[in-house]
């Protein structure tokens, strides 16, 4: 590069003009390739990884030589994460829980024979009690389910409509310069850390829903689906967004040269035609609040309870996980089992996205050129 | 036109607005609710004072210094693999390609996987796996890398902001007209050359929009270090990489909830969320901005 070229250097013929071989080169490619492949390989480290520790639940002779193990990393565990953790874990209960959980507890341990057995706690994954700290632990995930589902419903019932109904607005309606300002916005909502979230809806969303409403818990499954939709509408706004504007130009035109208004053509020809990216957009909004983790852990009580009051405090799986495994014994069963809710989340959040990626995408792919072609 | 439909059609504009103006509105809102709150406390000595009195008085610095250290190890680890993949995605991978597209799909994934997934994977691999591992292969066994450190947590976080920066690049480096790569070529400079003097330098700025955006994601995000290295309290500064750290973020987490007294330390509370939200607004404002130039650019 920093000689000039010589035009008289060179002689070309067919084998000057052919592609020499260079180290370089040739180590570039293989390097940029090889980096290129970590996303895959991380995705299947993780897979891998949070599936493996929750094994043991299924398997009765592996989990003897984790409890061993257990017994020597307890030792070896640090004092300043165990005091971390002892101030972490044991106000998680809420206020509102606790009390009718405990009692519910101490009836039940009178007429239930403690089971010891690895099979006891497979069969209790099905069960409703989530008391996994208690003399006979059990496991049940249904009101962990329950509490995520009703805080995901919540959540989805405010962001879908006002994120779609916002994203309608400023692809058909807004002025330019409106435009210009609505969009930066929402993206800067989308950077909003989550912990903010959850603090301003345990500080100030919680107080005013209470004298709103005036129900008597103050975190509750409603306060934390609120807040859980200020973190889903920027996704469900960015992507409706965009979909809405992907619609070809030739559609609102003809709708408009057939004498429609703006709004008619808004939402009877390009809503209808950017459908599947709306679809794709509330499965990401899902996907994001069912993994949220510190909204749930700060604004929903975190008290395992099935109902479907909506003024009720719930624990989601995240909040669960978020709020347990730093005071668990490494190897324990209660540690598989945040584990194998984990690996849950995992696989549900792959497959919404799954979903959304195949299927959504590629139906709107083909009904643009289809119809176009 | 019948007039009962324009008034329809007014209603229906009207709540199209009132659902764009009703999110402004919020945001807003929670803006100056913490400012508010904030802002008798928040000093530049409540930003550079130790925590007293059990966290009951002082300052955050702890906690500064602890967010810095962990997005600065962070971006060491997630700039150059998050860059070298979007040049291989716009550069060398033909766009159908299968490896491409499975490529661009884990990258996707990667960026919905919840992040409480990225602190069980932290935990799982790289304290369980890697770092005892490493224990009982230099240490015989005496335990320093197997547990929650600061280093298992930028790496933690590293994963989870790997996706930003590939997007923000990969988009960058279309920007890059596809003259200027063909005259580099034309002058006879190889591929390599070419993406080391033309494609690199040309999209510096996406580069620079990447890194933004993931420092500030990573210094919001506490889910993936609560179990990976984040400390309630430290009476000193991490020195070394298997040290733990405080987080501003973790830090608003533990004294909302789990605080001895938490209306007494309220203020406190209100100028940290302040500090930590003052801190990724600007990232993304100036993120935002680059973008909506590197934007304009390429029209």
């Amino acid at each position: 590069m920093e000689e000039p070229i010589g035009i008289n250097k060179f002689v070309f013929s067919r084998e000057s003009l052919k592609k020499k071989f260079r180290l370089s080169e040739f180590l570039s490619e293989k390097i940029i390739t090889g980096v290129a492949f970590l996303s895959i390989t991380i995705i299947v480290l993780i897979f891998f990884f949070v599936f493996k520790e929750s094994i043991p639940i299924f398997q009765s002779k592996k989990k003897e030589i984790a409890k061993v193990e257990t017994v020597q990393k307890q030792e070896q565990y640090g004092t300043d994460s165990s005091v971390a953790t002892n101030l972490s874990g044991q106000e998680q209960y809420g206020v509102t829980g606790t009390d009718s959980l405990m009692t519910e507890n101490q009836i039940l341990e009178e007429d239930t024979v403690v089971h010891g057995s690895d099979e006891a706690t497979a069969k209790s994954l099905m069960g409703k009690q989530w008391l996994p700290v208690s003399d006979n632990p059990r496991y049940g995930l249904i009101p962990l389910f329950v509490g995520t589902l009703k805080i995901t419903l919540i959540a989805m019932l405010f962001a879908a409509p006002i994120a779609i109904l916002a994203a309608l607005f400023s692809a058909a309606f807004a002025p330019h310069w409106l435009r210009e300002i609505i969009k930066p916005a929402i993206e800067l909502l989308a950077g909003f850390p989550s912990v903010v979230i959850g603090f301003f809806a345990l500080m100030v969303m919680a107080s005013f829903f209470q004298n709103l409403f005036g129900y008597d818990g103050r975190l509750n499954a409603f306060v934390g689906g609120v807040a859980m939709a200020l973190a889903a509408i920027p996704i469900i706004y960015t992507i409706t967004e965009d979909a809405l504007t992907a619609v070809p130009r030739t559609y609102t035109e003809a709708s408009l040269a057939l004498g429609a208004t703006r709004w008619q053509t808004a939402l009877f020809v390009t809503l209808p035609a950017a459908t599947p990216g709306i679809f794709a957009a509330i499965l990401l909004g899902i996907g994001r609040v069912f993994g949220e983790t510190m909204i749930a852990l700060m604004a929903t009580g975190n008290a395992a309870m099935i109902g479907i009051n909506p003024f009720e405090s719930v624990r989601t799986l995240a909040a669960t996980i978020g709020a347990e495994m730093a005071e668990v014994v490494f190897g324990d069963t209660h540690y598989n089992v945040l584990f194998l809710i984990g690996s849950l989340l995992f696989i549900f959040t792959f497959s919404l996205n799954a979903l959304a990626e195949f299927y959504v995408k590629g139906k709107l792919v083909k009904r643009f050129q289809g119809k176009q072609s | 036109m019948s007039r009962r439909k324009s008034i329809t059609g007014g209603l229906f504009i009207g709540l199209t607005a009132f659902s764009a103006i009703l999110i402004i509105a919020v945001i807003i809102i929670l803006l100056v609710v913490i400012i508010i709150g904030g802002k008798d406390t928040f000093s530049w000595e409540f930003l550079t004072a130790f925590p007293e009195d059990g966290m009951m008085k002082g300052g955050i610095f702890p906690a500064i210094f602890g967010t810095v250290l962990l997005v600065l190890i962070m971006s060491i680890a997630a700039v150059p693999f998050g860059t070298i993949t979007a040049i291989y995605l716009t550069e060398y991978a033909h766009e159908k390609s299968i490896l491409a597209q499975t490529i661009r799909f884990a990258v996707r994934t990667l960026a919905t996987v919840p992040s409480i997934i990225f602190g069980l994977f932290g935990l799982g691999f790289f304290i369980k796996y890697v770092g005892s591992g490493m224990d009982d292969l230099f240490l015989g066994g005496q335990l320093k890398w197997g547990q929650p450190n600061i280093l298992w947590a930028s790496l933690t976080m590293a994963l989870l902001t790997l996706p930003v920066v590939i997007v923000s690049v990969e988009e960058a480096i279309r920007t890059v007209p596809r003259e200027m790569r063909e005259a580099s070529l034309a002058l006879g400079a190889t591929k390599w050359e070419t993406i080391k003097r033309i494609v690199i330098p040309g999209s510096r700025s996406g580069i620079m929009t990447g890194t933004i955006l993931a420092v500030s994601r990573g210094a919001g995000e506490v889910a993936p270090i609560l179990f990976t290295g984040a400390a309630y309290y430290l009476a000193t500064l991490p020195t070394s990489l298997s040290d733990q750290f405080m987080n501003l973020g973790y830090h608003i987490y533990i004294m909302a909830t789990q605080s001895a007294n938490v209306d007494q330390t309220l203020p406190i509370q209100f100028a940290t969320t302040m500090a930590l939200l003052m801190l990724t607004f600007m990232l993304n404002l100036t993120a935002v901005i680059i973008r909506s130039r590197l934007r304009r650019k390429a029209k």
